[in-house]
């Protein structure tokens, strides 16, 4: 079906097609990164899990977990959104559905390859920028460039006078993206080394969350909230507030990630100042989107869409505290490299913007398809699994870490902390299992819902029919 | 459509980006410039060459084309001794040589001005290869180390350097370090104590002028285990390494490192064919209490990645 449509002509291509592949690529491999993620934490718990051979050392997986979720299952529901939101708020047709579909096609064979290449150890041995520059270079002009080309275009020919805050953040943060992926491979490129090299692979490990992850999940929210709940967006203003705060503040505090590491001090204590600024988006988001729930408190509980919504958002308020605070020099001492960091960073990726991602993925396959949901049990169900599973993980980490920190100055030796530390790398298994287990059952769903679910009429939204499934 | 809020939407968001570029990225690179290597940066370059890492020299990130650092106690030439003995790079023909010895300025201010005055790195050749070693010298009355070319400036041969140190006196550094890269050793450990308690557990952090010219870093961010910066400094036993990395469990039962015993590849030391059931099975037994003794370690072999890995270890994390 897939391969029918890269070589049809533009106009005969269905509506929603790239939307309905993006959204099943990334449900796919949300389901291949947590398992990896549930494989890998098997394997802090008890070392000899799986054992012997080079392919399925820790060393080898540890990068296919974070990049499969990072560039699959995140980046995939990002496009798969873009695919579907960008031309709904701009009343107007996607510029082009056939760039759409090239784009999940590149987008999954260049992965594929890079992960695969990445697993055999063929690395740059930067962290986030673990995929070979070759890879990076697909990235760039296979991947991004074409779906900023159609974000972009489709802005350009929207129906609308204004552009609402959604595709604000979608234009820019592609744009950023791209320039974030492109100074992030140049020590690759060009052989830069030293602490050039150690500060650009932060430097784009920072950026590619806070001017891509992080925003475009918030972005979402400001569409899928509205859209559910029939309650205007509190305030676009406010909403503009975080849109030009993240691009002022949070673009520059990189070398908060390096804090120890014999970086200029001015650029340290500069970082740490700009890292206590992202409170600024952070409250404009959160009041922003809560207050649009106003009136609408009972769809929290009734509908799956808004529970995963909501839930992303309240994940926000932990995130954005401990993203603030933990990286000046007063708290960062203390659980710098510890699971503390860890944990926060499972806040962001799997809990505020994986859920926010969900919701999107949730509504907008429903619409594409114009199918409702094949089963609301197994969506609860999901949900339940994600968030329990999600919170064990969280929790267990966030202990770890604290004990890791304490071990630290203590001058505890090291083996006794990774004594203590092994009933909660056992809970971060379990938890990380669960989620893994979630996302089975969401696949399944999802797949049954393009087959059997109840067809919504034309001019109705899914998530209004009567619960007859 | 009077008001094009987009236009002065996408020029502010461009200008902003900009202002964060040249903070970020300009302002830094100013001070990366005047960073002057130490003789831990220098050794660290000249052991592990051009990249470690993904490169047209090394596609698979599996050691290939590196250079072999020597530690000599006699002349190759002349057979003078050479008390204390000392640390010398051997490139051999096609090696590509280390990012300071292309882009010198790279070495930092005094580093690079000795380096080809003295030094004459400005006449290496890759084509016949070159032996660099790392030298003291004066600059504006401040003795610092800087890089000097030993076959410009004694005349040695890379191969003849190498086969007159022999295999006892080699250390596969760049290999090793390129293992410890793609066996990604260093998603749990770091490679930079911090400046608090660290220093008691781990040493001292290093300074600005240790990284010039390393490429990947590799300082690591999410420490599972002990830093190792300073590793060799506290363990400096071979024989403990290579149990350690043969089954972690044969000296720390709790450690939760994993197995890196396909690190020896198929045969051992004397070229006998490494039987790893037989050893889990003697090891199992061990384990059960059905023997006193766990089995042997293999003795592994000059060519295997586990002797390159120890030899980095040993050699450069001091």
């Amino acid at each position: 079906m897939l391969l029918k449509y890269l070589f049809a002509k533009n106009d005969e291509i269905p509506a929603g097609s790239a939307t309905i592949f993006f959204g099943f690529s990334s449900i796919f491999w949300f389901v291949v990164g947590t398992g990896l993620g549930s494989f890998n934490a098997a394997k802090l718990a008890f070392p000899d899990f799986v054992t012997g051979t080079e392919m399925f050392a820790f060393g080898h997986m540890r990068q296919v977990h974070v990049l499969a979720v990072i560039v699959g299952w995140i980046s995939m529901a990002f496009g798969m959104t873009m695919m579907y939101m960008t031309p709904a708020l701009g009343n107007t047709k996607l510029w082009s559905e056939k760039l759409g579909l090239w784009t999940v096609f590149l987008w999954n064979i260049g992965l594929s390859l890079g992960l695969i290449l990445l697993w055999l150890g063929f690395t740059s041995g930067r962290e986030y920028s673990d995929l070979i520059w070759p890879i990076d270079l697909v990235v760039i002009c296979g991947v991004l460039v074409p779906l900023g080309l159609n974000v972009w275009l489709t802005i350009a020919h929207r129906k609308t006078q204004g552009i609402y805050i959604t595709n604000w953040f979608f234009g820019a943060c592609i744009f950023m993206v791209i320039v974030v992926f492109t100074v992030g491979t140049a020590p690759e490129l060009f052989s830069l080394s030293g602490l050039t090299e150690a500060y650009l692979t932060f430097w784009f490990a920072h950026n590619v969350l806070g001017l891509w992850i992080t925003p475009v999940a918030a972005a979402i929210a400001y569409y899928t909230i509205p859209k559910l709940t029939g309650n205007p967006l509190y305030s676009h203003r406010v909403g503009h507030l975080h849109f030009w705060a993240i691009i002022a503040f949070y673009s520059t505090p990189a070398s908060h990630h390096l804090m120890s590491a014999p970086l200029p001090e001015w650029l340290k204590s500069f970082a740490s100042v700009e890292g206590v600024l992202i409170l600024i988006p952070a409250v404009a988001f959160v009041t922003n989107i809560l207050l649009t729930m106003k009136g609408k408190w009972s769809m929290f509980v009734e509908n799956v869409e808004t529970k995963f919504s909501i839930t992303g958002v309240m994940l926000a308020i932990p995130l954005n505290m401990q993203g603030g605070f933990q990286q000046t020099r007063a708290i960062n001492w203390y659980v710098h490299g510890t699971g503390w960091i860890v944990a926060h960073a499972h806040l962001a990726l799997l809990g505020m913007s994986s859920f926010l991602e969900a919701a999107a993925v949730y509504f907008g396959l429903q619409q594409m398809l114009r199918r409702k949901l094949y089963s609301l049990t197994l969506a609860n169900l999901h949900y339940w699994f994600f968030l329990i599973g999600f919170c064990i993980y969280w929790i267990s980490m966030t202990i770890a870490g604290l004990i890791q920190g304490a071990g630290k100055i203590y001058e505890v030796p090291y083996i006794d902390v990774v004594v203590a530390e092994h009933p909660y790398m056992i809970a971060r298994w379990v938890g990380g299992t669960m989620v893994f287990t979630g996302n089975v059952v969401w696949l399944y769903n999802m797949w049954m819902t393009a087959r059997e679910g109840t067809l919504v009429p034309r001019g109705s939204y899914p998530h209004e029919m009567a619960y007859d499934r | 459509m009077g008001f094009r809020q987009y236009k002065f939407g996408a020029a502010g968001v461009g200008l902003m980006l900009g202002f964060s570029m040249c903070i970020t990225l300009f302002g830094p690179s100013n001070d990366f410039r005047s960073g002057v290597s130490t003789w831990v940066g220098l050794d660290k370059q000249l052991s592990i060459g051009r990249v470690v890492g993904f490169s047209y020299e090394d596609p698979t990130v599996s050691g290939a084309g590196k250079p072999v650092t020597v530690i000599l106690d006699k002349d190759p030439q002349t057979g003078a001794a050479i008390d204390p003995p000392q640390r010398f790079y051997v490139y051999t023909a096609g090696t590509k040589f280390s990012p300071g010895v292309n882009h010198t300025e790279l070495l930092g201010p005094g580093v690079e001005e000795l380096s080809l005055q003295k030094g004459k790195i400005d006449q290496a050749d890759i084509s016949r290869g070159a032996v660099f070693t790392v030298s003291k010298g004066e600059f504006n009355g401040e003795e610092i180390d800087y890089v000097e070319n030993v076959t410009a400036t004694r005349g040695w041969d890379p191969q003849r350097t190498l086969t007159a140190a022999g295999d006892e006196n080699s250390r596969y550094v760049g290999k090793g370090k390129t293992i410890f890269i793609s066996e990604g050793c260093w998603w749990c450990h770091t490679l930079l104590p911090e400046q608090t308690q660290d220093w008691q557990m781990f040493g001292a952090p290093p300074f600005l002028g240790d990284f010039n010219g390393e490429m990947p870093t590799a300082f690591g961010s999410d420490r599972k285990a002990p830093d190792l910066l300073h590793v060799a400094a506290r363990n400096s036993s071979r024989e403990w390494m290579e149990m350690h990395f043969f089954n972690p469990r044969l000296v720390q039962p709790n450690s939760i490192m994993p197995r890196y015993d396909y690190l020896w590849g198929k045969v051992d030391a004397e070229g006998n064919t490494i039987d790893y059931a037989k050893w889990r099975k003697e090891y199992t037994a061990y384990l059960n209490g059905e023997s006193v003794y766990a089995p042997e370690v293999p003795k592994p072999a000059a060519n295997s990645e586990v002797r390159a890995l120890v030899d980095w270890i040993l050699t450069t994390l001091k």
